[in-house]
């Protein structure tokens, strides 16, 4: 018997002795009745803003505001204060970089690892912004770029746009598509690993920041 | 809290020890789930050690605020857990189902998934996969399934080094040592003990470093950056299996798990079979319940998900090991089956206060505290870390904290139950605890017994030094072998009584209820 149906085999064989207590096995399900815990926003515009803000400050993300019309000079000054120069952008970023960065879009052929390694950052879009836990999420779209780019450079700009945040965890996963490479962020890389001391900075990108952008 | 705390009950399995029919346990001689020496032995070693219980006392302190903090600001916290174990309960009760669907999910992505009955089999399948990859080093994320296996002693004995990344699993590494905690396996090492072991190790750190936890955090930075940037083949664990969609869920921090799980050309996953959950949507209950339990946030800073190959975006060959180890065994028992609803967050050690005082390793298995001695027995047989289930106070504090509601007491009552259960089908002789528990039938059912073996006891105070009893003589030996016993008062309650009331052994006063002790129908 191969290693696959004799796992198998013993789970069934373990559901016939070991079915729970309300022995649910051969039960059939209950109807749902949906659940309990929060699934739908209580929050809704400034107010969602403010509180993913808030939450990305707690842990140790730069966050700015913006509009349309003041988003291309929130991003220049970022980048000014990063001294970044050579920035790498995922394909069909359509966001207004300033003159003095040299945008390497991330298209075949690839840079290694090694080669972002070498960049001053990257700047990107995202998917969704989960207010409560703030947490950014990336999916891959364009925009978002391969995984790597928003891994390996030390400092990562993100971008998200006011229509992209929710208030709930339920809400992001709701929105969100499991076919995708998705990589959930909230602040930059930490470690607790030392007598549970919160310290920011490990392997992934040690500088977040953050453009939120409405109207 | 319904904790059952009520006598051992009948064994939730009929036949003795393990018959043909029932699911093998997890192999010996390979892995990380039994101890060298039984919990009270290692306990008393590790309870020597002052510098450990500091270390200890501190990091669970400091987490228990952390994560209290984070539970109050969700209004439906309770809602959550209540989910959570509704969601664990009914994929158990259709394990193979959903394991099923969700190979056929990884699979249609261009996954590939092998099935391992025990920690042998994991280790040559993962193996062989190193080596069809042409690859002599591994980089790993932090996997409790992978040390229970005991992959990297595998992987060794084929000439291949894995290299752990995790901060924590690297200062474990170097220190030549075994983790002691499922979140932070190096939390009984503090700042100055890792900055001794990253000099003496890592060979490529300045000799100026500090026991600044920054400064430890930069030197793994730099220690790893060239391996992450260079491997071929990452290994890692997965928090969650979705059957749905085929997604992989991995839970982190540092950056680390990101770095395996993305740069390297070939993705190895070693995922126990009970790590399955059914829905895409049930990954909006975990990635809620599973942080705030575990590290105290409303968020870890990274989660990694993937659904077989996504092409041109990570790994191109991704492989997916289900491991079973033991695990059916568990699900066998109809009340131990729920120790297989674990997500691996670590609040019930932060709150155990065994734990607080021994620390992880007197559990002598990968998962130590209140849910290891619950869970390590089930997938090794009980008799192979019998001590174990004792190795609790059964406050309940570990149940009172679970995100996914294991009722870890009512869990250690039952598996002490069976313990006693499969120790007298196999033994021919009763043991020490029979035979105290029949004296003790005996002289309790006759107060003139029981008023004699009383006033013998006063002799025991022959054997005290400054009120306690430190080793008392078999069959008692036992009890002292763990504990100090009182040395008896120098009367008994009834001579008190007599020298105070006289002989008078007439009615009772008001209230007083000592009659029932003349009571002979018991």
């Amino acid at each position: 018997m191969s290693a696959r149906d004799e796992v198998l085999a013993r789970i069934r064989a373990a559901a016939r002795t070991g079915a729970g207590k309300a022995g649910t096995a051969s039960s059939p399900a209950a109807p749902s009745p949906g659940p309990r815990y929060r699934t739908r926003s209580e929050l809704a515009g400034p107010q969602l803003l403010e509180l993913l803000a808030s939450r990305l400050t707690d842990y140790r993300a730069l966050v700015h505001f913006a509009s349309a019309a003041t988003l291309a000079d929130e991003i220049g000054a970022a980048l000014q204060r990063r001294q970044a120069r050579r920035i790498v952008v995922p394909p069909a970023l359509r966001l207004p970089l300033p003159s003095f960065v040299t945008a390497i879009s991330d298209t075949r052929p690839f840079l290694s690892p090694a080669g972002l390694a070498a960049v001053d950052g990257v700047v990107t879009r995202a998917a969704v912004a989960i207010a409560e836990t703030g947490t950014i999420v990336l999916d891959g779209s364009p925009g978002q770029g391969r995984r790597a780019i928003s891994l390996v450079p030390d400092y990562h700009l993100c971008v998200v746009d006011a229509g992209q945040v929710v208030h709930l965890v339920p809400e992001a996963v709701a929105r969100l598509s499991a076919g995708r490479p998705l990589t959930w962020i909230s602040g930059p890389s930490a470690t607790s690993d030392i007598e549970l001391e919160r310290v920011e900075g490990v392997h992934g990108p040690r500088t977040l920041e953050v453009v939120l952008v409405s109207g | 809290m319904t904790t059952f705390l009520g006598l051992p009950g009948r064994p939730g399995r009929p036949g003795s020890r393990q018959s043909p029919s029932e699911p093998p346990h997890a192999p010996r001689g390979v892995g990380h789930l039994r101890a060298a020496d039984p919990f009270p032995v290692a306990a008393r070693r590790a309870l020597a050690d002052a510098q450990l219980r500091r270390n200890l006392s501190k990091a669970t302190t400091t987490i228990r605020a952390k994560r209290a903090a984070v539970v109050s600001e969700l209004p439906d916290w309770e809602e959550l857990r209540a989910a959570g174990e509704a969601i664990k309960a009914a994929t158990m009760a259709d394990l193979d189902r959903y394991l099923g669907q969700l190979e056929v999910a990884v699979t249609a992505r261009g996954g590939t998934v092998h099935w391992a009955r025990d920690a042998i089999e994991a280790g040559n399948i993962v193996t062989a996969l190193v080596q069809a990859a042409g690859a002599t080093e591994v980089v790993k994320v932090k996997s409790l399934a992978t040390d229970e296996i005991g992959l990297n002693d595998a992987l060794a004995a084929a000439g291949i080094a894995a290299y752990e990344t995790d901060l924590a699993e690297l200062i474990v590494q170097l220190g030549h040592d075994r983790p002691s905690h499922i979140l932070v396996p190096a939390i009984h090492r503090n700042r100055s003990e890792i900055r001794d072991i990253f000099l003496r190790e890592m060979g490529d750190v300045s000799p100026d470093l500090t026991d600044d936890p920054a400064a430890l955090a930069e030197a793994a930075r730099q220690h790893l950056r060239r391996k992450f940037l260079s491997a071929t083949v990452g290994i890692s664990g997965a928090n969650f299996g979705v059957a749905e969609t085929g997604t992989l869920c991995v839970v982190e921090s540092e950056g680390n798990g990101r770095m395996c799980v993305t740069l390297p050309q070939t993705l190895i996953t070693v995922m126990g079979i009970e790590k399955v959950i059914p829905s895409w949507a049930d990954l909006g209950v975990f990635l809620q319940l599973l942080p705030r339990s575990s590290t105290g946030e409303r968020m870890n800073p990274y989660t990694s998900m993937w659904t077989g190959v996504t092409p041109g975006d990570g790994p191109q060959s991704v492989h997916l090991v289900l491991l079973d180890n033991g695990r059916t065994a568990a699900l066998a028992d109809p009340v131990g089956r729920a120790a297989l609803h674990c997500i691996r967050c670590s609040a019930c050690l932060n709150v155990c206060p065994v734990y607080e005082r021994t620390g992880g390793h007197a559990y002598g298995s990968v998962y130590p505290g209140p849910i290891g001695a619950v869970l390590s027995p089930q997938l090794t047989g009980i008799e192979d870390n019998a001590s174990l289930p004792y190795a609790s106070s059964l406050c309940g504090a570990c149940y009172d904290v679970c995100p996914v509601k294991i009722n870890i007491p009512e869990l250690l009552v039952h598996l002490r139950a069976r313990h006693v259960e499969e120790a007298r089908r196999t033994h021919r002789l009763p043991s020490a605890e029979a035979i105290t528990m029949a004296a003790a039938s005996y002289l309790l059912a006759d107060p003139g017994r029981l008023a004699a073996a009383q006033s013998a006891s006063r002799s025991g105070r022959l054997l005290g030094r400054r009120g306690k009893i430190t080793a008392l003589p078999p069959p008692l030996a036992a009890w002292t072998r763990a504990r100090d016993a009182p040395v008896p008062p120098p009367q008994t309650f009834r001579q008190w009584w007599h020298s105070q009331h006289g002989d008078d052994r007439g009615g009772p006063a008001p209230g007083d209820r000592s009659d029932r002790s003349d009571r002979s129908d018991q």
